[in-house]
């Protein structure tokens, strides 16, 4: 019964009932709101039940799929994105915008459904499914800009679908054997040299929805872009699908330890100087999947855990941070830090979530951060990855940094900006109680976490040292910032934009082709023209013989007609002869 | 500076008293107290026998000095970035900046 339906299908089909469903007489759209919450939890309660090592295979093409595949791995993301759906729905309650309830329950089923898909074909489906339903929540601001932003977004979301396509077809006439299978460590090399061209063509479709560097910056365009409440959806879903996927096809490939590594370094610096506080969670994200991208490529069962329940954390704090600023969005009216400040006084139970988010990505003690994070330290101590180690310390304290203190200090502390606005819809509350009370449940309690990770790993993340420690990197690192801001060198929020790897294709290519075309288009028609020039002298000196005028052209007097003729005849007798 | 009550650049609406955060004062007690909680934290590397990966993470404090100077670090760096990729809100000419509701 409960296997008749493949995990996630009940959300994308569940969401196309919600524009069926009829409006209260006074407008609301209680049933359909009710959908909206019914359906994540009908779709946990599947994946609850769902045996481990349960599959349903098709055919298709003449190749053996595996629509669905059920194990530890892919259950650990089957939960948390049907929490994440469930608190997204509830932070959006307050909405009455069904294109954006229909089009966040189908991208949130179909990110579900592909961590299920055993096999890539599958997965490329719901991979773009997962592209072609989140974009509405960008449209949905309905500006000509949300709708740019969008187009941008769709194109390399799109982009990556293709590449996994021509990856799957390379892989399955090359290494694949004609199996489109989808199995555990598929993907993994040794050495780029090494890689098939298939391998490294999935590695890039996975990479651009994982953002890696210089392929993300996607998100810190599209996700500040979106509604309040889209963002929170974004935040979720695409990003943690690569995660899985890397996880399930590359565990152990060492290139992406230095990917990953970067990836935790790299935004930050850019984070230190975003306006925007919803841009600057973007490239906070950036980092954080960094993290799990380092676990990933390090590949050992403890590594491999720590990207997931990794993945886990994160989605409920960066959700919750998002949430928070998504509420200030919604009373404000803006995310603009050079024009926030004092916000507690009036939001002060946003801000007290919001803090409960800061502290957990920031991985305090008792919170959910620093039960996921150590996971992924500890496994890159224990392979003796001693720079990648110092890297990701660095970027612990970064993290502190943008969201630790520059989020929830900008928005809610800092000058008074005496702006005095409404508390958060009751809604959002509870969408940010609930995330809330789950990053620091799962912070004092990690075991039921860790029971649900896809390897068996004894592990204790409450010891002296490590609790000692941290707290020495995060106090010392805030007290930095105090240091920082006394000495008056802490960056003032500034009301601009950063120019990113972006301006290369929203400013570098177009201005490349309009060279091209001015400068090469005038070599083209001297070439062209040079062409035309010749053919036509061609032709003049043609007419010059052939023509009316020319040599050629003279009429025949009857006399040298037979003259001619005679000769011919002559020359065919001769030849019939020798 | 001492003698001001509250920071500046507080723009604190007509008749609302100003709340306990609002005091300079209070804020400088609130910074000794994470002084001293932090000075605590180091002080604790000699109460206890540390387990670190690396033996570098045995010099008392050593998370502690991490922590600072990369934040120092980092801080330092991106105001430097900030020169090279800081640009008018209205750079890309696609409607209002950044961060607009």
């Amino acid at each position: 019964m409960v296997e008749a339906l493949p995990p996630g299908l009940i959300l994308v089909l569940g969401a196309l009932i919600i524009p069926l469903l009829p409006k209260g007489a006074d407008g609301r759209d209680t049933l359909g709101k009710t959908l909206m919450l019914v359906l994540p939890i009908l779709g946990f309660v599947q994946v609850l039940l769902l045996p481990d090592g349960y599959t349903l295979t098709a055919t298709a093409f003449g190749l053996d799929l595996e629509v669905v595949r059920v194990d530890r791995l892919a259950k650990v993301w089957g939960y948390i994105f049907h929490i994440a759906a469930l608190l997204s729905a509830i932070y959006a309650l307050h909405v009455d915008d069904r294109l954006q309830h229909v089009t966040a329950v189908m991208y949130a089923g179909s990110a579900i459904g592909a961590v299920f898909a055993g096999d890539l074909i599958t997965l490329f489906v719901y991979w773009e499914g997962t592209a072609i339903t989140s974009v509405f929540l960008i449209w949905a601001r309905r500006t000509n800009r949300a709708y740019r932003v969008g187009m941008r977004y769709l194109v390399i979301q799109v982009a990556s679908g293709v590449l996994l396509l021509t990856g799957t077809v390379l892989w399955v006439q090359g290494p694949g054997e004609g199996s489109v299978l989808f199995e555990q460590g598929a993907f993994a090399f040794d050495a780029l040299g090494d890689a098939s061209p298939a391998v490294l063509v999935i590695l890039g479709a996975f990479g651009i929805k994982a953002a890696f560097p210089l392929l993300h910056n996607w998100m810190q365009d599209a996700y500040p872009e979106s509604t309040p409440t889209g963002t929170v959806w974004l935040s979720a879903f695409t990003t943690k699908l690569a995660i899985y996927a890397l996880a399930r096809g590359y565990g152990g490939t060492d290139i992406l330890i230095p990917i990953g590594a970067t990836m935790t370094a790299f935004p930050i610096f850019y984070a230190v100087i975003v306006n925007d506080l919803r841009k600057v969670l973007a490239y906070s994200l950036n980092n954080q999947l960094g993290f799990m991208i380092v676990g990933v490529g390090i590949g050992t069962d403890m590594a491999l855990n720590g990207a997931a329940a990794h993945a886990f954390s994160h989605i409920l704090y960066k959700g919750l941070l998002f949430m928070s600023m998504g509420a200030v969005m919604h009373r404000v009216g803006h995310t603009r830090a050079s024009d926030l400040g004092g916000l507690w006084k009036s939001m002060p139970k946003t801000t007290f979530f919001c803090i409960i988010g800061a502290m957990s990505i920031s991985a305090f003690p008792l919170f959910s951060g620093f039960i996921s994070k150590s996971l992924i330290l500890t496994a890159a101590a224990e392979e003796h990855y001693t720079i990648t180690f110092l890297v990701l310390l660095f970027a612990s304290a970064g993290v502190l940094d943008h969201s630790g203190i520059k989020v929830p200090f900008f928005a809610f502390f800092a000058h008074d900006s005496g702006k005095r606005v409404e508390e958060a819809p009751t809604n959002m509350l509870v969408a940010m109680a609930g995330a809330a009370a789950l990053c620091v449940g799962l912070g004092c309690f990690p075991g039921p976490l860790y029971d649900i990770l896809p390897f068996q790993v004894d592990f204790h993340p409450y010891t002296t040292t490590h609790v000692v420690t941290q707290l020495q990197l995060l106090l010392a690192s805030t007290c930095a910032f105090v240091f920082l801001n006394k000495v008056g060198i802490y960056p003032h929020e500034i009301p601009s934009l950063n120019v990113d790897f972006d301006w290369t294709y929203r400013r570098g290519l177009p201005l490349l082709v309009g060279w091209i075309r001015r400068v090469g288009g005038g070599a083209w028609a001297g070439l062209t023209g040079s062409a035309v020039a010749s053919i036509r002298r061609g032709i003049d000196r043609l007419g010059d013989h052939a023509g009316p005028a020319g040599r050629l052209g003279e009429p025949w007097p009857t006399g040298a007609t037979a003259f001619w003729a005679a000769v011919l005849l002559a020359a065919y007798l001769l030849q019939q002869f020798l | 500076m001492s003698d001001h009550h509250e920071p500046p650049g507080h723009r604190i609406p007509e008749g609302e008293e100003p709340r306990w955060l609002d005091r300079a004062e209070n804020v400088e007690k609130l910074i000794r107290a994470l002084f001293v909680v932090t000075a605590l934290t180091m002080v604790a590397d000699f109460g206890y026998h540390k387990h670190g990966h690396y033996g570098f993470e045995e010099f008392p404090g050593f998370h502690a000095f991490y922590g600072f100077g990369s934040f120092v670090f980092l801080v330092l760096v991106a105001i430097q970035l900030r020169k090279v990729v800081m640009r008018p809100e209205e750079f890309y000419g696609d409607g209002e900046g950044d961060g607009h509701g």
